[in-house]
């Protein structure tokens, strides 16, 4: 279902006159209310006026997670504190946590978003949403919330954690969406398993999926165990949140970007250089509606490309394919880029393989090993040693024909891998650069 | 004419075995015949038990990957060159043994091999053809 059929379905030309508008207002803003952004201008000899169009956009400079660090907390908001209702922050895995603010006019405006994703993932007003994204700090779990009680559905804030209890409840409640991240629904899955209960039982429909990058292979994995369609939602809290993009339940090819709101681009990591349609790069972000923090030309570390081919649902707004890795995750493995989704993408397409799985980065001797650890399900187990050694074998092979790397592949007991209850921990680097 | 074997995968760590000895025991199973292949990282237990089901039930849930394979269960004339009179047969009708091991049983009766086959209806078509005794599923697991 499309929510909102006048700003989602409409006319490019149209549309672009809105973005051009509000980027417009945006840049007057931050010029005038954040110090950041006024001195990056005035370095780059740039006023508000310079920027007529949407092509003058690449003039303006990119800003990245370390600026936000360096404003920590409060320092890249663009409206007085008590303007301010709402304040989320990332986990930072290194340093600080970056911190973002909410008026209350962009609270209702991610609620908005949220909403139009949750119905083109599927949900209607009629439908119970179980929301195990996690509440609190990060924006996963108050925003879906807020979307679905906008959408007008039924939501259970079950949050993360406490898994069996979540399986009681789907059992009991019936809900007919599920909302969580991607590894959590396969766990929730496995447990299900484990306690003797099926999700043929359950009333699910459609699974709203995000907050890690996932796999084509993953999403065939989770719709033939959990028994849904499983669709691909895209958001990170600098820009708002979940809800920056959705892929909708029609299509399943590619996420629509609520372009009347935010602004993309991809552009070459290494040079910054912005790429046409349908390369792959990193994708970037400016927000074009929010107060309280708004962000010019962010930096999202996600490696993605764009489509701006028409799709079958009617939404006219653009399209970013599946994020297939992070800037940051690349391993630089002697000398070779690698990225863990294109390790998983070689064993997704062996038709034995479970998608559980851990690289291992090792230095011995100055030099870079790759050790990748795979549970051995029912389907890739064989009573031969031979026939195991030989699919050994065949993995460190197909990893090495597309990706140029050598490998250790080293069958693990399923369940060696340690699962965590939100993202998944799939690479560990013991190198010491 | 068949039998069937569970089999397991352990990493080749300690107390992997004996964690997969102490399920069954927990689980009142017998463990009939057992055999370990093993690699420097791997292994794949190979078990006759008197009860599948219960076996395979009692390892999944405590989370090892399991599988069944047919094999057959032969009995070894107890004379020498009893076992090369049967591999003899094999290698002139080109049956491929992919591996065997020996059953437990007591002293001064024929000993029982079990073999895995890469065809096992072409090796149980040539035991028979040669009077060879192949023992019966259901008789192999309370033998
Ligand atoms: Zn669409």
């Amino acid at each position: 279902m499309i929510l909102d059929i006048g700003f989602e379905t409409m006319p490019r030309e149209d549309l672009e006159a809105i973005i051009l508008r509000r980027l417009k207002a945006t840049i007057d803003r931050v010029y005038a209310n954040v110090a950041f952004y006024r001195k990056k201008f005035e370095e780059n000899n740039l006023t508000p006026n310079d920027i007529q169009s949407l092509e003058d956009l690449k003039r303006i400079p990119f800003t990245v997670k370390e600026d936000l660090r360096d404003n920590y907390p409060f320092g890249m908001f663009a409206v007085p504190m008590d303007n301010v209702v709402r304040i989320h922050a990332s986990s930072g895995t290194t340093g600080k946590p970056t911190v973002v603010g909410y008026t209350a006019r962009d609270v209702n405006t991610w609620a908005e978003l949220m909403a139009r994703s949750l119905a083109a993932g599927g949900a209607t007003r009629e439908d119970i949403i179980h929301n195990a994204y996690g509440y609190g700090l990060f924006t996963g779990g108050l925003g879906i919330h807020y979307g679905a009680e906008k959408l007008g559905a039924s939501v259970i804030p079950v949050s993360g954690g406490n898994t069996k209890r979540q399986i009681v409840i789907m059992k009991d409640f019936g809900p007919t969406i599920l909302t969580a991240t991607p590894s959590y629904a396969l766990h929730l899955s496995e447990v299900a398993e484990d306690m003797g209960v099926s999700f043929e039982d359950f009333k699910f429909k459609f699974g709203i999926f995000g907050a890690e990058p996932w796999s084509e292979n993953m999403r065939e994995e989770i719709e033939r165990k959990l028994n849904l369609v499983a669709v691909d939602i895209y958001g990170l809290s600098e820009v708002i949140g979940p809800g920056v993009a959705i892929e909708c339940h029609e299509g399943k090819q590619g996420l629509h970007i609520f372009e009347d709101h935010f602004i993309p681009e991809i552009i070459n990591p290494a040079t910054g250089e912005v790429l046409p349609y349908g390369e792959t790069g990193e994708l970037v972000f400016t927000t074009i509606t929010k107060e309280a923090f708004p962000v010019i030309r962010y930096r999202t570390r996600d490696i993605t490309s764009l489509n701006p081919e028409p799709c079958i649902c009617g939404r006219t707004h653009i399209r970013m394919n599946k994020v297939s890795g992070r800037t940051d995750d690349m391993l630089i493995i002697r000398g070779v880029n690698v990225f863990p989704s294109q390790i998983e993408s070689v064993l997704m397409e062996m038709e034995e393989v479970e998608p559980h799985y851990q690289l291992i980065v090792d230095r011995e001797d100055k030099l870079d090993t790759l050790t990748v650890l795979l549970e051995v399900g029912e389907r890739l187990f064989s009573d031969e040693v031979r026939h195991l050694q030989e699919r050994e074998r065949k993995i460190a092979k197909n990893i090495k024909d597309y990706l140029g790397v050598s490998a250790k592949v080293k069958l693990v007991e399923p369940k060696a891998i340690a699962r965590s209850e939100g993202k998944a921990v799939r690479v560990i680097d013991n190198r010491e650069i | 004419m068949q039998a069937e074997q569970i089999s397991v995968f352990l990493e080749n760590k300690a107390g992997r075995l004996a964690e997969v000895t102490g399920i069954l025991s927990e689980a009142n199973v017998n463990i009939r015949a057992l055999a370990v292949a093993d690699t420097s990282d791997f292994g794949v237990l190979r078990l006759i038990v008197d009860d599948n089901i219960k076996a395979v039930k009692a390892l999944k849930t405590r989370g090892f990957t399991v599988g069944r394979t047919d094999v057959v269960a032969v009995e070894v004339e107890d004379r020498p060159g009893g076992l090369h009179r049967l591999l003899d047969m094999f290698n002139k009708a080109e049956i491929n043994v992919e591996y065997m091991y020996a059953f437990v049983r007591h002293s001064g009766e024929n000993a029982v091999m079990i073999f895995r086959f890469d065809n096992i209806d072409e090796a149980v078509r040539v035991l028979e053809e040669n009077k060879v005794k192949v023992i019966n599923g259901s008789k192999v697991y309370t033998l």
